[in-house]
């Protein structure tokens, strides 16, 4: 008996989104009374057996260089293969876009009940019941898996890490990996900023900059703070910035610890993919703004004035500490 | 050539969200129903813009639902496509949705089978994958570009921090999103059109359903926006250091 957990890893390095599955994991496996195991599909540079401080005894690899790109086929055969090997009662993955390829995949094959973007861990008082959000962030479902097997994936950013002591042991994992289907060939990673969905903040500009050369504001904010800048749909549409910039019920979902909204009105549609982040700031000149409903903090000004402003405070904060 | 594309039912997006029946189910009223935006936007578009391109593609629609869903599905015959198919039955069982329709793809070998990238009211990202899996296919996730040639399919799909572009020989299994296609319209001479289209009901087969929903809850409401004033930037700073501790 285990709960396995699915480690993700790109460029040779295990995400962070992984630490935080990993340490869902091994809570829930203390829950039930039973070990967490990590698995890793392909190669990886970074050292595993330090992901025992999140909790989990034994890392299962399967160290082929096939399995560095994604065939979902290929990879739920292998999983689900893992799973019975470790025989495993719940397995985890991140909701992130991996997560969003293999997981469901892997729960067909497994005949295993999903309950996808969970945000807390199983109540097992009476049965199996995970938590997810629903309607893009505006509610939340209690859902029961009744299956033997069960499959969760988390949503990114919704259960903070926890370290401890020890190390896990890695075990190479015997499995024959099938032909791919599907031929990669082409990756077009955007270089040098942090992506969208991994930030820690992100600064967002709407329909109220005006035009994509007043951009340099919110560049200069996110390049202070290290953070990903995403923008409004109207602005994406006017290829102002590129669409996968463009966050909402429609586009990218954000829960980051930070979201700025610049110029931004605040429609449901955007808040759909961004109210799952902990603290929101909204700039905005119009006081009647929705946003200004849904933020923690918010200042009515204009954003040509307060951003620059805004920058050189932060900047200033930094060399004072 | 024959696409299949699955299409279902969602509040509008601006639908006011509670729950009835001691939180245990979505309050329909005064709610009006959409296609969601996923399917009917990027997947079903681009089904058409490859019909345009080629007449004798055929496209069929499917959705899993109650007879409350033909108004949708009568809706997406007038963007297009040929016949539409209902599988009556209400469930929220992903595996159950995804079975049905697996039943109906293997009858038919439809040569694309495309869905959106998740509904927006229950947010599973499920159904592609788990269709893909019971009709063994390849399946893509997250498209935000379908090009055909031959019978080769070139997809790029969205990853962490970019994307990959994917090639595959047909058939296969793609969740669609923005960039795939851009929204339409339906027209009159659709809408006429649509009426006469064959809109098939079939009974469910006898499948298992391994979730179930126990209870909906609302997030706690804010506190309530603290405003800083315009010349005081430091002061968000400071608040958003010292009492968020989010920088
Ligand atoms: C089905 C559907 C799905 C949708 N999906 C999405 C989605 O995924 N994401 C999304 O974002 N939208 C989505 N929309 C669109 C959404 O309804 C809004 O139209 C959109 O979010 C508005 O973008 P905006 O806030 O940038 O622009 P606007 O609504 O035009 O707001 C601009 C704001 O900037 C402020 N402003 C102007 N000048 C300044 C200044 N100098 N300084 C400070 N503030 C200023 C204004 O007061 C205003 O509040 C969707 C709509 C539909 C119908
Ligand atoms: N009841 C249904 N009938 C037909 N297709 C569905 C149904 N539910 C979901 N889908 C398809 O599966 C996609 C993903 O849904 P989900 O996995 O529920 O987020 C949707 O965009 C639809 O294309």
């Amino acid at each position: 008996m285990s709960v396995l957990i699915f480690i993700d890893h790109s460029d040779g390095h295990v995400k962070k989104s992984s630490f935080e599955v990993l340490t869902y994991g091994a809570q829930l496996a203390a829950q039930l009374g039973t070990q967490a195991e990590g698995l890793v599909l392909g190669t990886v540079n970074d050292d595993l057996t330090s992901l025992g401080k999140y909790g989990v005894s034994t890392i299962h690899q399967v160290a082929n260089e096939q399995l560095n790109n994604i065939d979902t086929q290929v990879f739920a055969q292998v999983i689900t293969d893992a799973a019975n090997a470790s025989g495993a009662q719940v397995v985890v993955f991140s909701h992130n876009q991996t997560g969003k390829a293999v997981a469901a995949r892997v729960a067909a094959k497994l005949k295993a009940g999903i309950v996808t973007g969970a945000c807390a861990l199983p109540d097992t008082s009476n049965g199996f019941v995970v938590r997810k959000t629903v309607f893009s962030g505006k509610a939340f479902a209690n859902i029961s898996i009744n299956s033997p097997i069960k499959v969760i994936s988390l949503n990114p950013n919704s259960f903070t890490t926890i370290t401890g002591e020890g190390t896990a042991t890695v075990t190479p994992l015997n499995i024959t990996v099938p032909a791919a289907k599907i031929k990669i060939i082409a990756t077009n990673k955007v270089s040098g900023e942090v992506p969208l969905t991994e930030a820690d903040i992100v600064v967002s500009g709407g329909r109220g900059l005006k035009g994509p050369e007043n951009w340099g504001i919110i560049l200069d904010l996110a390049k202070e703070l290290g953070a990903a800048t995403a923008c409004s749909r109207p602005v994406g549409d006017a290829h102002w910035r590129p669409h996968h910039e463009h966050v909402g019920q429609t586009g990218v979902q954000v829960a980051p610890n930070l979201y700025i909204a610049v110029g931004i009105s605040g429609a449901i549609q955007h808040l759909a993919g961004v109210n799952r982040s902990k603290v929101m700031v909204v700039i905005n000149k119009d006081p009647e703004a929705p946003f200004f409903k849904a933020a923690d903090y918010g200042i009515v000004g204009d954003a040509f004035e307060v951003l620059p402003k805004l920058t050189a405070a932060i900047k200033q904060m930094k060399t004072n500490n | 050539m024959k696409i299949l594309v699955c299409v279902s039912k969602t509040p509008d997006t601006t639908s006011k969200i509670a729950f009835t029946d001691g939180n245990a189910k979505f309050d329909e009223a005064g709610v009006q129903w959409i296609i969601n935006p996923y399917d009917e936007w990027y997947s079903l578009v681009r089904a058409i813009e490859l019909k345009e391109k080629d007449p004798s593609v055929e496209i069929h629609l499917i959705t899993v639902g109650g007879a409350d869903a033909e108004p949708i599905i009568r809706k997406a015959l007038a963007l297009g496509g040929d016949a539409a198919f209902r599988i009556n039955a209400d469930s929220s069982d992903s595996y159950y949705i995804a079975a049905q329709i697996a039943e109906k793809a293997k009858q038919e070998s439809y040569d694309i089978i495309f869905t959106g990238k998740e509904t927006i009211d229950y947010n599973g990202s499920s159904i592609g994958g788990m269709l893909a899996e019971l009709t063994n296919l390849p399946f893509v996730s997250l498209a935000t570009k379908f090009e055909l040639t031959g019978s080769t399919a070139s997809i790029t799909r969205e990853i962490e921090g970019g994307e990959e572009v994917a090639e595959v020989i047909l058939p296969v299994v793609v969740s669609c999103q923005k960039g795939v296609a851009e929204q339409r319209i339906p027209n009159m001479r659709g809408i006429m059109a649509a009426r006469t289209k064959p809109l098939n009901v079939k009974e469910p087969n006898n499948l298992d359903a391994l979730t179930t929903i126990v209870s909906f809850e609302l997030p706690p409401a804010k506190a309530g926006v603290k405003l800083v004033d315009a010349d005081n930037v430091n002061e968000l700073v400071r608040l958003l250091h010292e009492e968020a501790k989010v920088i």
